[in-house]
């Protein structure tokens, strides 16, 4: 395997890092919150697809939109239940904080008493083939994590830069009260960002679950935390810092494994978040703030 | 057109509001004057729903706004420019003033677009800047932004909190020209100032506040020549 593999094997891991990590960003972006049960958002995603396919016996297209609408759900009443009278209240941002560590260990645990907490094995979701493109040899889930995260993301810049909502995304990410003298909903801005990452989340699950088809009640620990360092990387509360972070991370783990130690990929991976940290705190694309008073 | 009826804010303990009544007529320019921390901001906030008070109640144009959520204030058509502009700074001029049409009555986007036109008449400096993000404008450019972006929303009440802080003396007689022209096109003005002598010079009725109570009110003109106005603060 040559280095360009490598890079495109990567890139195929980090567009599922990048779409968990467009969540932790946008979440952040708006109520200064790390949203830490974000991971399991895609533990439940990836339970919806094992219920629906592996359970029921139903094909993908079923499965996929299942997901998508579960985790969307979670997370919209995660914001109702756990974090909105908090936000109403201006409550410390530590007690958000601490509430959202509850909220995952709650979900984690909710799936362990319905699943158990031994893994789940269960179909992956497309047919896996080889692809030959020159002298290249990719699987066909690489490619179609990278294409799927380019869709996704070319949608949510839309989303955000050219409807209305987005706008009022935009403007309440920036400076939530003067949004609310625009006229702004703010309360349905933060539901709607919860879904939209959630969305994204399913989606991540969806491709995981294709990658390493097996689940269970903690797998998002560990993908919810390269993401938030991916989101960190790129810069928190920027979508296409959470993009490039994504990517990058992806590529630094793969060219770990290939040329370092497949041991060394955690620690390379929270090395670089480290060394971006010291760097640059901001992260890669994090907003300078200019501002004149 | 607003009235407000013996409202008492609190901020945790600390009791901002003290039983504070006043009222804007149709058409009229009205000041609330006072010194730093007097709770002219705090009034402001209220008004707009930022802020919720725990007796007494706010009615504007009919409507009891004393519960209301304040992107729900801003559709009655009460706007408010805010202390400190609280442009959207990382969005250009443009994007800011459509910020401000977002529940504009405004049935399409050409009325959006001829609003726009309208401002971009009364400040040419944010047409010639449209393009440019809103945090790179200099104090009084972001002063005629957060002014533009209230009138996008074509408010019957324009509410202005301390337009004249940090400003050059030009500029402050330029803002205060232009709040003028606001409300000879027709829309009432309700202003907050530290700067009680440009604001008393430009307002028909003022209330004087201190520590969280009027102690006065009176016609603008009858409050210049108060003595103890004058005293405390006009400087003389």
């Amino acid at each position: 395997m040559d280095f360009t593999t490598h890079v495109i094997n990567g890139l195929g891991l980090g567009s599922i890092y990048a779409l968990v990590a467009l969540g932790y960003s946008m979440v952040y972006g708006i109520v200064q919150l790390i949203n830490f049960s974000h991971g399991d958002i895609i533990m439940v995603g990836g339970y919806s697809v094992y219920l629906v396919m592996s359970i029921l016996g139903l094909p993908v297209w079923i499965a996929a939109p299942v997901a998508i609408i579960v985790c969307t759900l979670t997370g919209v009443i995660i914001e109702r239940v756990a974090y909105h009278r908090l936000l109403v209240h201006n409550a410390a941002r530590i007690s958000l904080l601490i509430t959202a560590m509850g909220v995952s260990i709650f979900l984690q645990n909710v799936f362990m008493l319905f699943f158990g907490s031994d893994p789940k094995a269960m179909p992956p979701l497309f047919t896996s083939t080889i692809l030959k493109i020159g002298s290249l040899e990719l699987a066909s889930s690489t490619i179609l994590n990278i294409i799927t995260s380019v869709i996704m993301m070319s949608g949510l810049q839309l989303l955000v830069n050219k409807t209305k909502i987005g706008k009022a995304m935009q403007a309440a990410s920036e400076d939530t009260e003067a949004a609310k003298l625009m006229g702004i909903n703010t309360n349905s801005v933060i539901a709607i960002t919860f879904a939209v990452g959630s969305a994204l989340a399913a989606v991540g699950a969806l491709l995981y679950s294709n990658t390493y088809p097996q689940v269970r009640p903690d797998m998002g620990n560990l993908l919810g935390l390269k993401a938030f360092v991916a989101a960190v990387f790129g810069g928190i509360g920027s979508i296409p810092g959470a993009m490039l972070g994504g990517y990058a991370l992806g590529v630094a783990e793969s060219l770990t494994k290939a040329y370092i130690s497949t041991k060394l990929t955690d620690a390379v991976v929270f090395g670089i978040l480290i060394i971006m940290l010291l760097v640059k705190p901001s992260g890669l694309m994090g907003k300078n703030k200019k501002e004149k008073v | 057109m607003l009235s407000v009826n013996d409202i008492n804010v609190y901020y945790g303990v600390i009791h901002a509001l003290k039983g504070v009544s006043f009222h804007v007529k149709e058409g009229e320019i009205v000041s609330l004057i006072g010194a730093n921390g007097a709770g002219k901001t705090t009034a402001m906030h209220t008004i707009s729903g930022l802020l919720r008070s725990k007796t007494g109640d706010i009615s504007f144009m009919g409507h009891n706004i004393s519960k209301a959520e304040p992107h729900k204030i801003v559709r009655f058509g009460l706007a408010q420019v805010p202390e400190g502009r609280r442009v959207f700074s990382s969005l250009t001029v443009q994007e800011n003033l459509e910020m401000g049409a977002f529940v504009s009555p405004a049935k399409n986007s050409r009325e959006i677009a001829d609003d726009l036109g309208l401002v971009f008449k009364r400040f040419p400096r944010l047409k010639e800047r449209k393009r440019q993000q809103a945090g790179t404008l200099s104090g009084g450019e972001q002063q005629m932004l957060s002014i533009g972006r209230a009138l996008m929303s074509r408010p019957k009440m324009l509410l202005l909190d301390e337009p004249s802080m940090g400003l050059s003396p030009i500029l402050v007689q330029e803002i205060f020209g232009c709040i003028k022209e606001v409300s000879q096109s027709g829309t009432t003005v309700l202003l907050v100032e530290q700067n009680a002598r440009m604001a008393l010079s430009i307002s028909n009725r003022a209330y004087v506040l201190e520590t969280g109570k009027v102690i006065l009110e009176g016609n603008s003109s009858d409050l210049l020549d108060n003595e103890q106005v004058r005293r405390a603060y006009l400087g003389a």
